[in-house]
């Protein structure tokens, strides 16, 4: 017998986790970002039930405001692996003509928060798989494996259920949900080695090529529709960038980069010298706000 | 290093030649500075990120004394631990060196968040407990080591800090070590290091301390790259509790899970537990991909080549001497603010499998600070005690030193849902061997826990025609809807059975109380709350069942007037009973005395049957708290 490498044991503990909440919980669904940590999720999900198909659906929360590339993405990989892929939009929302230029962080609660609150209860879904990672913010580095939620879908940081080696407590009360995340203990630099070992698929948009962008507030926004209104000292270039994160494109910041392959990614990676949610702009608010986001329901 | 560094390196030598991870726990009393010591490991090692650096640095003049950098503010992250300056969660950090990669869970020193400490104690291999050298060993220090150990640690690293307070004066660091060593003698364990430290000032953290040159062992850094975790599960066993059965099609059927110890070949012969069953592996499947051999720790899909009886929580096994059980005996660690109550049922989850247990016998309590075995009725949060449990059903179970997974156990509060407790199995015991079972006894208060209630006899006496039955009728289907245990005793189940022999002369009246009376004490006996319905008109037969019964005895005068019974006269006994057609009864020819002092009065006339049981209710809850019945 030998010892396990680091990502054997990771990714036997994402399966464990997995195939406990598919004995244990009535109903689960995998959350579906489209982004790398939802494609290694994805592809853990299809090794741990392995021949069977993963007996519970996926679901997309859809903002229309995303990448045209990922909605593409998204669409192939599920045909591909002739999986369940619901998709979900806020369109009390869409009508009132929510938008992530003039509303900011309402956007994020209408069209994000609220619309996964909203798809988890039209199909009461009793427990959700999430990518998060805990090296990604504070107070994820917190957060169990399993988290509970309330009615209302709100954490108690304060107030966490124990959680001991490896014996998940499934059981919740009515009204009650689990959000699981099963890549708790992986790091960005686990997932993209695990990336590269399993050859999984990523969205286009991680490698750097020519992309019409545009500098605003600091960040390189690309412009991917006509919706995308330019402030009069604006203009839009070529410019090669890649994207270390994935969300709505007006909100994610891209960084000039040549990394056009895997490795080069993964080197640029390493010497990264911001830590990977500063691209994301919603994150760039006070300390403390993204724990206030989740206490509220984000995920 | 620097991390572009780390990352060449890791990656012109093969990856998998690297050290797998290494999970450690910091722990240690409060302000001994652990959140302080990782914080400080990781800027050393150059392990954090430039935004988080430049956060830190920021966050340290708001928040720090005397401005300077605060490493504990990298851990700290949740609102409320920043407001109040301490750990209230464990914090998961991740790191790797060109050595090792690391997952250190940092956990909290206060005493009221001890649960979330072992819960990162779970996690761990290694156990790095902090000592603040001007202080000693504290109590808190004791109750973390004992914590560590309940949870499975083997390996030990006191970081004796703050060296920098005391001068870097090596007596103290000496007598302190001398202190460790006497206290760990009672425990278990592989291995025990000390290190002198100064998390602010860096000394023996990631570099060699030039003011303890006293001091020539590893650096802490240095010490957890390169200790060595001895694997405990032999080659010859094998076990895998089975998480889900797979059937995709009629053509394929899998057993999935994770190998708890051991290997498994394609062809082998194993046997599953609980059942006994014999089968071959003939189909073997490592993730996704079709293997003809799998290890510990590797999740697999396991093909047998016969069709028996497996379902989640049984174990796949061979030469093992694990065996199933239904008794055994457990260390446990309460976590609920609600006490454990033996006998009470909670769902027990040991390996994969779920199902109903309770406590049998509190052995003893163990004083977290001296070891000391001290007798005790009930466990009350953060404490540890030694007990029996009783599943409803054997299944396969081992001794966590031997296997942690078959070893280890949760509880779970049938009612809340949530994680009353953790334990890890000592011994099993057969119930031949069960000696336990005859001492204790299962008592009256055991059965009754058993059903979440306190047992009672609701005695209702008065006239034909009062309203008894159909008051005892109703009170009871209002109980059982709240999930209460009952029976109720009438003329019915009594008169044609048990007091068939009796007529109505007085003395069969008596003894036809009397015996009532005694079935009612045995029924309350075995936990069940009990409704009589019998006119019982002598206040002495009345006496005489509440004292056979005793403090459940509970009389409820139905004080209907004699006109209204004869009014409604259901059964047509009145009628009779005028015309001479029945003697001695009790109203016309017989007399009914009236109960001195019973403990509630309900007149079915001026009262509706729907207030009246209301009332019932409300008075049965209150002799015995909030949740009396």
């Amino acid at each position: 017998m030998r010892e396990l490498t680091s990502l054997e044991q990771l990714e036997a503990e994402a399966i464990y986790i997995m195939r406990e909440v598919a004995a244990e919980c009535e109903k689960p669904v995998m959350l579906y970002s489209v982004g790398k940590d939802s494609s290694v999720m994805l592809h853990l999900a299809i090794k741990a039930f392995y021949p069977e198909k993963p007996p519970f659906p996926f679901l997309h929360i859809d903002t229309t405001w995303k990448f045209k590339e990922m909605i593409a993405f998204r669409d192939e990989t599920a045909k591909k692996l002739g999986i369940e892929m619901l998709v979900y939009t806020n369109m009390e929302g869409v009508k009132q003509g929510i938008n992530p230029f003039e509303h900011g962080s309402a956007y994020t609660d209408i069209m994000k928060t609220q619309a996964l609150r909203q798809a988890l209860d039209m199909y009461g879904f009793t427990a959700a798989f999430g990518g998060g990672r805990r090296d990604e913010e504070k107070s994820r580095a917190k957060e169990r494996i399993f988290s509970f939620r309330n009615a209302q879908h709100a954490w108690d940081p304060k107030n966490q259920r124990p959680e001991m080696w490896k014996l998940y407590n499934t059981k919740i009360n009515k009204g009650e949900s689990i959000r699981v995340f099963p890549l708790s203990n992986w790091t960005e630099k686990d997932i993209w080695q695990y990336i590269r070992q399993e050859n999984i698929d990523i969205v286009p948009l991680y490698y750097a090529k020519e992309r019409p962008v545009v500098y605003r507030d600091g960040n390189i926004i690309m412009v991917d529709d006509e919706r995308m209104k330019l402030n009069p000292n604006e203009r839009v270039e070529m410019k090669k960038v890649r994207f270390r994160t994935l969300g709505c494109y007006p909100l994610t910041g891209g960084i000039e980069s040549e990394a056009d392959t895997l490795d080069a990614i993964i080197e640029e990676t390493m010497q990264a010298i911001t830590s990977e949610r500063t691209s994301r702009v919603i994150d760039h608010e006070a300390a403390g706000s993204m724990e206030r986001r989740k206490r509220e329901g984000y995920f | 290093m620097k991390l572009r560094e780390v990352w060449k390196d890791v990656k012109e030598r093969d990856i998998s030649s690297m050290r797998g991870l290494l999970k450690f726990i910091t722990c240690g009393s409060v302000d001994d500075g652990k959140s302080t010591l990782i914080g400080h490991m990781l800027y050393d090692a150059k392990l954090i990120f430039a935004d988080q650096e430049r956060a830190l640095e920021l966050d340290s003049k708001i928040g720090s004394r005397d401005g300077k950098i605060d490493y504990s503010l990298l851990l700290d992250g949740l609102m409320a631990e920043r407001e109040q300056g301490i750990t209230i969660d464990v914090a998961y950090r991740y790191f790797t060196t060109e050595k090792r990669s690391f997952i250190v869970a940092d956990t909290p020193g206060h005493e009221e968040y001890t649960r979330n400490m072992a819960v990162g104690a779970s996690f761990a291999d290694v156990a790095v407990i902090l000592i603040d050298a001007a202080q000693g060993m504290l109590i808190q220090t004791r109750r973390h080591v004992r914590i560590c150990s309940l949870m499975g640690i083997k390996h030990f690293i006191f970081a004796i800090n703050k060296m920098d307070l005391v001068h870097y004066d090596k007596n103290i660091y000496d007598r302190i070590s001398r202190d460790i060593k006497r206290f760990m003698g009672e425990f278990d364990v592989d291995s025990i290091r000390m290190i002198p430290v100064s998390a602010t000032e860096g000394d023996n953290v990631t570099e060699h301390s030039f003011k303890m040159l006293w001091y020539q062992g590893e650096t802490l850094l240095e010490y957890l790259e390169n200790i060595e975790l001895v694997n405990y599960s032999g080659q010859e066993e094998f076990l895998m509790a089975v998480q889900r059965v797979s059937r995709p099609n009629h053509n394929f059927r899998g057993f999935q899970g994770q190998i708890n110890a051991g290997e498994v070949s394609v062809g082998d012969e194993i046997i599953v537990l609980p059942s006994g069953e014999r089968a071959k592996v003939s189909g073997l499947y490592v993730t996704n991909q079709e293997m003809k051999t799998a290890q510990a720790g590797q999740p697999v899909t396991v093909q047998l080549d016969r069709e028996i009886d497996i379902s989640r929580g049984c174990v796949i096994c061979k030469n093992t001497s694990v065996k199933a059980a239904g008794i055994f005996t457990a260390k446990l660690f309460w976590m609920d603010d609600e006490a454990l109550i033996p006998g009470r049922n909670y769902w027990i989850k040991l390996g994969t499998k779920m199902l109903p247990a309770s406590v049998m016998h509190i052995k003893y309590k163990i004083d977290v600070n001296n070891g000391e075995q001290i007798p005790a009725e009930s466990i009350y949060k953060n404490e540890l005690a030694v007990c029996d449990v009783i599943l409803s059903e054997k299944c396969a179970v081992d001794v966590f030193d031997h296997n942690k997974e078959l070893g280890s156990f949760i509880f779970i509060n049938r009612i809340s849902n949530t994680t009353s407790a953790c334990g890890t199995v000592m011994h099993t015991l057969r119930r031949s061997d069960n000696l336990v079972w005859h001492e204790t006894d299962i008592t009256k208060k055991i059965r009754s826990e058993q059903k979440n209630q306190n047992t009672r006899t609701v005695w209702f006496t008065g006239l034909s025609g009062s309203g008894k039955s159909t008051l005892a009728n109703e009170l009871e289907k209002r109980l059982v809807a709240m999930g209460r245990h009952t029976m109720l005793l009438d003329g019915d189940n009594i008169r044609m059975g048990l007091n068939k022999n009796l007529g109505f002369t007085e003395a069969d009246r008596v003894e036809n109380i009397r015996r009532i009376a005694e079935v009612a004490k045995l029924m309350n006996d075995a936990g069940l709350i009990v409704l009589t319905a019998f006119i019982s008109p002598y206040e002495k037969d009345r006496e005489n069942a509440r004292e056979i019964i005793g403090d459940d005895f509970y009389e409820v005068y139905v004080s209907t007037p004699i006109e209204e019974c004869e009014r409604r006269d259901v059964k047509g006994l009145y009628k009779k009973a005028r015309k001479g057609e029945i003697p001695n009864f009790t109203g016309i020819t017989s007399p009914y005395e009236i109960p001195r002092s019973p403990d509630l009065i309900i007149n079915t006339k001026v009262m509706g049957l729907e207030d009246a049981v209301a009332l019932l209710i409300e008075k049965l809850r209150q002799p015995s708290g909030s949740d009396g019945l």
